[in-house]
C-alpha cells in the first residue's frame, strides 16, 4: 500500500518537474542580470562599509539614515522621485547609442543647452501665449537643441570617424560656455547679482507638481520616455537595425541598413532625451536658466545606464534607487557628520563593482539551461 | 613700469605665459595617458586620478612642510589608482572605457571626503625658476617665471619620445599594444605590461594634480579641475600617441585657454565667456580635420579599443 502511494507521489512529483522545466530555463535566462547585479551591490555596499569603518564611523548606522532619507518616508520618498525625474532622461542619453555600440558621456551639455533654449524660447512669448502652449514650445526647443548637440557626436562618428565619447564630452565643455555666455550676456536678468541668471518664469508657465503629490510632472515624462524607448529597441525593426549595426557595421551595411542614419538618429532621439532633462530643470524647479543646470546629471546619467545594462525599463528603477542615494546625502552630512562626498564615494565603489560584475556573465553553470544535467 | 608700457604686445605674451602655466597638468597626464594607450587600454579615470593626486599632494605638503614629498605622495596615490584599473581591466568582458567613467567618479568621490579638511591650511609652494631676470619689465618677469615640473614635463616628453623608440621597454609596450597575440607569441605577458603601463600612467597624472594644487592655482578645493584629466586623453588622441606631440599639444591648449583673460586684459570684453571654450573647440575642430572614417588614426595602438 505505502509504495503504491510513493510511486504516484513520485510520478507527480517527477511529471510536475517535467512542467516546469521550461519555466525554470526561462527564469534561469531572465536571473543572470538581476543576480550577477544584486550581488554585485552587496559586495560594493560591504567595501564602502569597510571604508566608513576605516574613518571611525558605524556602517550601520549609515545605512539607516541612507534608507530614511531616501525612502524611509512619504516625504522623502518623493524627494527621491524628484531627483530620479532628470536621471531618467539622462540615462536614456547613454542607453539609446548604446544599443549601437557608442559611448556617449556628454550627456551634460544637452542637458545645459536645452535649458537654455527652453529658457529663450519662453520669455519673450510669455503672456502671449497660453500655459501649455508655452510649455510645449520650450520642450519642443530643448529637445532640437539637444538632438543637434549629441547627433553631431554620432554624425562626427559615422562621416568623419571622430571618437565620440571624446567629441560628445568637448561638446559638453563647450556648451557650459555657451550658457555661461548667454545667461551672463544676452538672457540675463539684470535683478539677478550674485548669481546670474535668466528672467525667472511667471509661476503659472511652470510645470507643476503631479496632483497628490510634491513631485513635479518631469518623473511622468521620463517614465514615458523610457517606456517609448523600450518600444523603440524591442518592439520595432530600427531598435533591431541598431543592434545589428552595434554588432557589428559591416554587416549591417552588407544587408543594406542605413547605418549612418541609424547612429544620427538614434544619438539625436537621445540627446533631445536629455535636451528635455534640461527644460524639466527650468521649467518645474529652477524657473530660470542659470549654472545650477551643470549640476552633474549628465554624468549621474551614465551611472545610472550603465547599471540598468542600457535597457529603458531597467533605468526606471536604477534612477529612483540612485535619485533616494543623492537624497540621502543631506541627512547623512547632518546627522553623522560625514562629508557629502560620500554619497559620490558610494556611488564610485558600486559603478566599479557592478562593472566588475560583467566578467562572471556566462561563468555560472546555473544560469545557462543547456549546460543543465539530464533529469536534475 | 606698469603692464601698458608694452601695449598690445601684452596680449602674445600673455598667451605665451598662459600655456605655460596651465600646460603642465595637460603634459604630464597625457604622457601618462601615451603610455597607456601605447600598452593598448585606455583609462578615463584620470581626471579622478588628477584631482585625488592634487588632494594627496595638498594633504602631504600641509602635514610635512615639504612641498616635494607631496608630490612623491601623489605619484604613489596615482600609481595605486592605476593599478587598480589596470587590475580591474584585466578580467574578460570588462569595459575599460567604462571602468574609467567609475574609477573617476570614485577618485573625485574620494578626493572630495577626504580633503575635505585640507581646504583651509595653507601648504608650501613647488618652486620656480624666474628665467625673466634678464628684463626690467614686469609682465616678461612674471611670465618667464617658469615652475620646475614645467621644464621637468618636458624633459620626460623628450625622454619617452626616444625610449619608446630605442629601448628594449618601449618596444615591448609597443608590440603589447599594437597586438595581443604577438606579445604573447614573444612570450610578454600583456597583462602584467598593461597594468605597469597604468599605473605608470596614473603616476604621471597624480603629478599633474599635485602641480595644480601646490603651484597654479596652488590651493586645494573641490573644483581645482575643470576637465584638465579627461581633455588630456582628448590630447593624446589629436597628438597621435606622439610624446612630443603630447607636449606640443599641451601648450597650444594652453595658450587657447589663456586667449580669454589675456584680450579682456587689454580691453576686449565682448564674449569673454566663449573664450573658455577655445581650447575644446580646437580640440574638436583639430579632431574633426584629421579623423577619416576609412582609415583607423595613424599611429593610433592596433589593440587600443577606443580606436576601433
Amino acid at each position: 500500500m505505502t509504495v503504491e502511494v510513493n510511486e504516484s507521489a513520485l510520478s507527480i512529483v517527477q511529471q510536475s518537474r517535467a512542467q516546469l522545466r521550461p519555466a525554470l530555463k526561462w527564469l534561469a535566462r531572465r536571473a543572470e542580470p538581476v543576480v550577477i547585479t544584486l550581488g554585485a551591490i552587496l559586495v560594493g555596499l560591504a567595501l564602502f562599509s569597510l571604508f566608513i569603518l576605516t574613518v571611525g564611523k558605524s556602517p550601520a548606522d549609515l545605512f539607516r539614515f541612507m534608507y530614511a532619507g531616501g525612502f524611509g518616508s512619504w516625504f522623502s520618498i518623493q524627494n527621491s522621485l524628484s531627483r530620479a525625474s532628470p536621471l531618467l532622461l539622462t540615462a536614456l542619453c547613454v542607453a539609446l547609442p548604446a544599443r549601437l555600440g557608442l559611448v556617449i558621456i556628454g550627456g551634460e551639455g544637452a542637458v545645459v543647452l536645452g535649458g537654455v533654449a527652453a529658457a529663450a524660447i519662453a520669455l519673450p512669448i510669455i503672456g502671449l501665449l497660453s500655459p501649455i502652449i508655452v510649455l510645449v514650445l520650450m520642450a519642443l526647443a530643448a529637445m532640437t537643441i539637444g538632438g543637434i548637440w549629441i547627433g553631431l557626436a554620432g554624425f562626427l562618428r559615422h562621416y568623419r570617424g571622430v571618437n565620440e565619447t571624446i567629441s560628445s564630452l568637448l561638446l559638453a565643455y563647450i556648451a557650459i560656455a555657451l550658457m555661461n555666455q548667454f545667461v551672463e550676456g544676452p538672457l540675463r536678468d539684470p535683478a539677478s547679482l550674485n548669481k546670474p541668471s535668466t528672467k525667472p518664469l511667471p509661476h503659472d508657465y511652470m510645470l507643476g507638481n503631479i496632483p497628490g503629490m510634491d513631485v513635479h510632472w518631469g518623473l511622468v515624462i521620463g517614465i514615458i520616455a523610457c517606456v517609448v524607448s523600450w518600444i523603440l529597441l524591442e518592439m520595432t525593426s530600427y531598435g533591431f537595425a541598431a543592434r545589428i549595426a552595434g554588432g557589428n557595421v559591416r554587416a549591417a551595411q552588407i544587408q543594406g541598413l542605413p547605418v549612418g542614419r541609424l547612429i544620427a538618429g538614434f544619438t539625436a532621439i537621445a540627446g533631445s532625451f536629455a535636451g528635455l532633462a534640461g527644460m524639466i530643470e527650468v521649467a518645474a524647479v529652477q524657473g530660470s536658466a542659470n549654472a545650477s543646470l551643470a549640476a552633474g546629471y549628465g554624468y549621474t546619467g551614465i551611472l545610472v545606464a550603465f547599471l540598468a545594462r542600457h535597457n529603458p525599463l531597467a533605468i526606471i528603477p536604477v534612477a529612483i534607487l540612485l535619485g533616494g542615494i543623492d537624497a540621502s546625502g543631506g541627512l547623512i552630512q547632518r546627522r553623522m557628520g560625514l562629508p557629502d562626498a560620500t554619497v559620490l564615494v558610494l556611488q564610485g565603489t558600486l559603478f566599479i563593482v557592478i562593472l566588475f560584475g560583467e566578467t562572471f556573465y556566462g561563468r555560472f553553470k546555473i544560469f545557462n539551461p543547456d549546460l543543465w544535467k539530464r533529469g536534475a | 613700469m606698469d603692464d601698458t608700457a608694452i601695449g598690445l604686445w601684452g596680449v602674445p605674451l600673455a598667451i605665451l605665459a598662459g600655456a605655460i602655466r596651465v600646460s603642465t597638468p595637460f603634459i604630464f597626464v597625457s604622457l601618462g595617458e601615451t603610455i597607456t594607450e601605447r600598452s593598448g587600454r585606455i583609462n578615463l579615470g584620470l581626471e579622478g586620478t588628477l584631482v585625488f593626486g592634487a588632494m594627496t599632494a595638498y594633504a602631504v605638503a600641509v602635514m610635512s612642510g615639504s612641498a616635494w614629498l607631496g608630490v612623491v605622495a601623489a605619484m604613489a596615490s596615482g600609481a595605486l589608482f592605476g593599478a587598480v584599473h589596470g587590475w580591474i581591466c584585466k578580467w574578460p568582458k570588462v569595459n575599460d572605457i567604462a571602468i574609467g567613467i567609475a574609477m573617476m567618479q570614485f577618485g573625485l568621490g574620494l578626493a572630495f571626503f577626504l580633503g575635505k579638511s585640507f581646504i583651509q591650511p595653507a601648504a608650501p609652494h613647488l618652486p620656480a625658476i624666474p628665467f625673466g631676470f634678464w628684463s626690467n619689465l614686469q609682465p616678461v618677469q612674471a611670465a618667464l617665471n617658469i615652475n620646475i615640473l614645467f621644464i621637468l614635463g618636458a624633459a620626460l616628453a623628450l625622454v619617452l619620445w626616444w625610449a619608446f623608440r630605442n629601448t628594449r621597454i618601449g618596444l615591448m609596450l609597443r608590440v603589447v599594444g599594437d597586438s595581443t597575440d604577438a606579445a604573447r607569441a614573444m612570450g610578454i605577458d600583456p597583462d602584467r605590461v598593461r597594468l605597469l603601463a597604468t599605473a605608470v600612467g596614473g603616476s604621471l597624472a597624480a603629478i599633474g594634480g599635485a602641480y595644480l594644487s601646490l603651484y597654479y592655482p596652488g590651493s586645494w578645493n573641490e573644483r581645482i579641475s575643470s576637465g584638465q584629466g579627461l581633455m588630456a586623453v582628448a590630447l593624446v588622441i589629436f597628438a597621435r600617441w606622439n610624446p612630443i606631440g603630447c607636449f606640443v599639444a599641451a601648450l597650444l591648449f594652453g595658450g587657447a585657454g589663456a586667449l580669454g583673460p589675456a584680450l579682456q586684459s587689454v580691453g576686449v570684453t565682448q564674449g569673454y565667456y566663449l573664450f573658455y571654450a577655445a581650447p575644446y573647440v580646437l580640440t574638436l575642430v583639430i579632431m574633426i580635420i584629421t579623423s577619416s572614417p576609412t582609415r583607423a588614426l595613424s599611429g593610433a595602438p592596433g589593440a587600443l579599443s577606443l580606436t576601433k
